[in-house]
């Protein structure tokens, strides 16, 4: 069995294979196929179809994307808690240009994406050049944008958005899941690639672990900051355009909902795949695994409050076992 | 001892001979693993005197401040007495209050952001179970700073009002302290070195304050590094080198040669150290005229393969040249030209200094120097990301070799890339950090007490590391407070007094006692 001095990641960090490290990479995933193994229990014949799942993987597309876009700057040290309220913008824009003005998609779509842009822009004035807490900037932005898109829609769903944006994102079919995963799939690996193997995801680490320690050494911090605020923008307004693809219509509420299961995510695949770093394929894994658990219990007929409960419940569940794992010690992570 | 002697106190002294002894220290020892810090410390301060406490760094002062207020046990053995009462050795944190001690350190303890009124008054309105009176806390504010006749506006945020009013409020909330349970009984108050940032007005009001609270009957423990200063202010002055008192002096007897023999010691047979010549070689770097509030440096030739030493007492400013000179605090006069190119300092960046081949390694290992929580190969490599792109990206495996090839070169050990800096001795982390900056060749090398927290073993790694970095044509600048390290590397040696550069030791001049003299010397004089 396993010794003691194999459960310790630093004990031997040259060995081949150790035994502690891969549990705690892959225990989310583990505890995500019980959670499964359960719900086909319980629901013989319903929960463990291919449809089932294939909906679940569409349909949390926009939240997986959200909890991509706040990995970014969360890496890079700043909380950006606009990415909701910058979703339900971009999928407002999605709605008013295209189905109230009959722009075509083509325009639509990067418009939409700039607008996040902007929204990353002026996070980034009040966060890195005024010098303003990321919290209580991103805090405001959201309460402005969420006033904005109501006065945009006057507080109602725009529908009639162009089909060819929903084929290209719900109704476009591979392997019998919509195209929507597969763009998920697509950002999670440019997202690793970046963050593991390019000299800017070290530098985005370091400006996360380090400011000052990134500053001395030749790191333009502020840049990387704005950077990263930028992108987060830019990736919340994508899940937006997604969002309105999957809806065929612009909803101006939802995208706060998609908030804190995107936090969520974020923090909970921190413990998962790079155990201890906020990365992309734990992001991935985790909003899976948390639509999956409020998936199963919506079909046993569970009232909609376990949802909220659920998901704050795994956050702070999953936060504290791997805290345990690690002797409770401070985190690394904001 | 050169003139006068300890007999010749003064006579309001010698009224208070007989008195019970405000502080009586015997025998007072400190072990830390296998290094003695103090060795059987022994010492009195009279009621209402005000008696200095001197010693380098390292020869036990804070040690002693310390197991004063309860933060370390000293050995068993000794013993110490307030006003005749013995205290219960080791003492509980907090308790010294109840011995009427109060301390004032060099920090303050004062909370910027707050009033002048909550910070004077913290003790009593956190102490509160009921709601606070605010009325009753201004007029106790008011008198407490009435009676020692000081003006400050009482709703002013301390981070807006000058130092000097900041460590009065300190003083005076300290004396309040003491007598805050009514009575007028006297205590002792320590100063933990207040001064070093003051101007020289500011030194005097600050005294002023002293003996307003010493003519009340508390005892003032003075500690500081300015010989000049604690003959001005003290009655009598405990010596500490080496974890043992030196020698106790009667101030007003004493000369400043006295106070500095204490400090350092008799003159012992020098040990020479082999100093290549090296002012002959080429200039790679030069400063001139950096001329910033409390520090002023004219001009400043750096040769190739030199190590020049910068040091001073507290407060001197040799430690923010290395910052300046690398833009990682901006400075606003000054160029520094390095191998021909002349760059304004008011204008550098760090970003751009990495670029043109300076380093600096700071001394705040855990906050400026290196990440805690990622990898060794991270901390090393960060400087040289480009060198390891790939067609596929950054060429990981290769990474983790030449960490490991070079922590086989720096010794560094455990030699696994992938553990965390922070899991490493202070030591190995910062020869870590010393490979980050060496691995890219640079032509100007600053360090910033480069063996703080590093174990002796070590220490001496770290010294070949960086004599090898000169001999290889690198200019060496270190900033430290470490006058044996200093002499022990350094070819040159710049000692700063009051933010300028008063003395220069070169070659066989170099040792500790040497830059000991000039650090406490009287040049005051020189300057003006």
């Amino acid at each position: 069995m396993a010794r003691p001095d194999m459960t310790s990641t630093e004990a031997a960090p040259t060995r081949p294979f150790n035994l502690g490290r891969f549990v705690e990479r892959f225990a989310l995933l583990g505890v995500w196929s019980v959670i499964i193994g359960i719900f086909g229990v319980l629901l013989p014949g319903i929960f463990l179809s291919w449809a089932n799942f294939s909906i679940l993987f569409a349909t949390q597309a926009p939240a997986a994307i959200l909890a991509l876009a706040l990995i970014i700057p969360l890496t890079a040290g700043d909380y950006d808690l606009s990415v909701g309220a910058t979703l339900t913008l971009s999928a407002v824009t999605v709605g008013v240009l295209n189905a109230l003005h009959h722009i075509p998609v083509g325009l639509v779509v990067p418009i939409a994406i700039g607008v996040g842009i902007l929204v990353g822009f002026a996070n980034a004035f009040f966060i890195v050049y005024v010098r303003i807490p990321s919290l209580v900037v991103t805090l405001g932005t959201t309460s402005i944008i969420t006033g904005l898109v109501q006065w945009i829609t006057n507080s109602s769903t725009i529908g009639g958005i162009s089909p060819s944006l929903i084929a290209w994102v719900g109704r476009g079919r591979l392997f019998g899941i919509s195209y929507s995963f597969y763009y998920v799939l697509i950002l999670a690996t440019l997202i690793w690639v970046i963050f593991e193997y390019t000299p800017l995801g070290r530098r985005m680490l370091f400006v996360g672990r380090g400011r000052e320690v990134a500053r001395l050494s030749g790191i333009d911090v502020d840049r990387v900051r704005t950077g990263c605020l930028v992108a987060s923008g830019a990736l919340a307004a994508l899940a937006g355009v997604v969002y309105a693809g999957l809806l065929g219509a612009a909803d101006p509420f939802s995208g706060l909902n998609f908030l804190l299961p995107a936090f969520a995510a974020a923090y909970l695949g921190a413990t998962a795949i790079m155990p201890g770093r906020f990365n992309a394929w734990g992001a991935v894994v985790a909003v899976y695994f948390l639509s999956t658990g409020i998936t199963g219990l919506t079909m046993l007929g569970i009232p909609l409050w376990v949802t909220n409960v659920f998901n704050g419940g795994a956050l702070v569940l999953a936060v504290t076992v791997s805290q345990f794992a690690r002797g409770r010690e401070d985190t690394d992570i904001a | 001892m050169s003139q006068g002697g300890p007999a010749g106190g003064t006579a309001r002294l010698a009224a208070r001979e007989d008195a019970a002894p405000a502080l009586l220290v015997s025998d007072i020892s400190k072990t830390f693993g296998g290094a003695r810090a103090l060795k059987g410390v022994t010492f009195s301060v009279r009621p209402g005197e005000v008696h200095g406490l001197l010693g380098q760094n390292g020869s036990g002062k804070s040690t002693f401040v310390k197991i004063l207020s309860g933060f370390h046990a000293p050995d068993p053995g000794g013993q110490i007495s307030v006003f005749g009462r013995v205290l219960d050795l080791p003492m509980r944190a907090g308790r010294f209050r109840d011995y009427r001690i109060a301390f004032v350190h060099q920090n303050l303890g004062l909370v910027p952001s707050l009033s002048v009124l909550e910070n004077l008054r913290v003790a009593s309105i956190t102490a509160r179970r009921a709601g606070i009176d605010w009325r009753h806390e201004r007029k106790a504010a008011q008198a407490a700073l009435d009676r020692f006749g000081i003006r400050i506006d009482l709703r002013e945020r301390v981070a807006a009002i000058s130092q000097v009013d900041r460590a009065l409020l300190a003083i005076v909330r300290a004396s309040d302290d003491l007598g805050g349970d009514g009575t007028q009984a006297p205590g002792i108050l320590v100063l933990d070195e207040p001064t070093p940032f003051l101007p020289k007005e500011g030194v005097d009001r600050l005294f002023g304050l002293v003996r307003q609270v010493v003519a009340r009957g508390t005892s003032v423990i003075f500690i500081s590094h300015d010989i000049d200063e604690v003959r001005d202010i003290t009655d009598r002055a405990t010596i500490l080198r080496d974890g043992a008192v030196s020698t106790t002096l009667d101030t007003a007897s004493a000369s400043h040669d006295d106070f500095v023999e204490g400090i350092v010691g008799r003159r012992i047979a020098r040990q020479t150290v082999p100093r290549p010549a090296v002012s002959a070689r080429a200039v790679r770097a030069s400063v001139r005229a950096l001329a910033e509030p409390g520090l002023a440096l004219p001009r400043m030739d750096l040769h190739e393969g030199e190590i020049v030493g910068m040091t001073g007492l507290i407060g001197s400013g040799y430690e923010r040249v290395p910052y300046l000179l690398f833009g990682a605090t901006q400075a606003t006069s000054g160029t520094l030209e390095l191998d021909g190119e002349s760059i304004e300092l008011s204008r550098t960046t760090p970003k751009a200094s990495v670029r043109r081949g300076m380093a600096l390694l700071p001394a705040d290992r855990p906050k400026a120097s290196g990440v805690g929580s990622l990898s060794v190969a991270e901390n090393m490599m960060v400087l040289d990301l480009g060198r390891f792109m790939g067609p596929a990206g950054l060429r990981r495996a290769a990474m983790t070799r030449r960490t490991s090839e070079l922590a086989g070169t720096f010794e560094i050990r455990p030699n696994s890339p992938g553990l965390r800096l922070g899991a490493l001795s202070g030591g190995n982390a910062q020869k870590v950090l010393l490979a980050k900056w060496l691995i890219r060749n640079p032509k100007l090398l600053m360090l910033d007490e480069p063996t703080q927290g590093v174990d002796v073993g070590t220490r001496q790694q770290v010294f070949g590391i960086i004599r090898k970095t000169a001999a290889d044509g690198a200019s060496v600048l270190c900033a430290s407070s470490d006058f044996e390290q200093l002499a022990e590397l350094c070819h040159r040696v710049l000692i700063f007094v009051r933010g300028r550069v008063a003395h220069e030791l070169t070659g066989d001049d170099i040792s500790k006692e040497h830059i000991a003299e000039r650090c406490y010397g009287p040049a005051r004089h020189d300057l003006h």
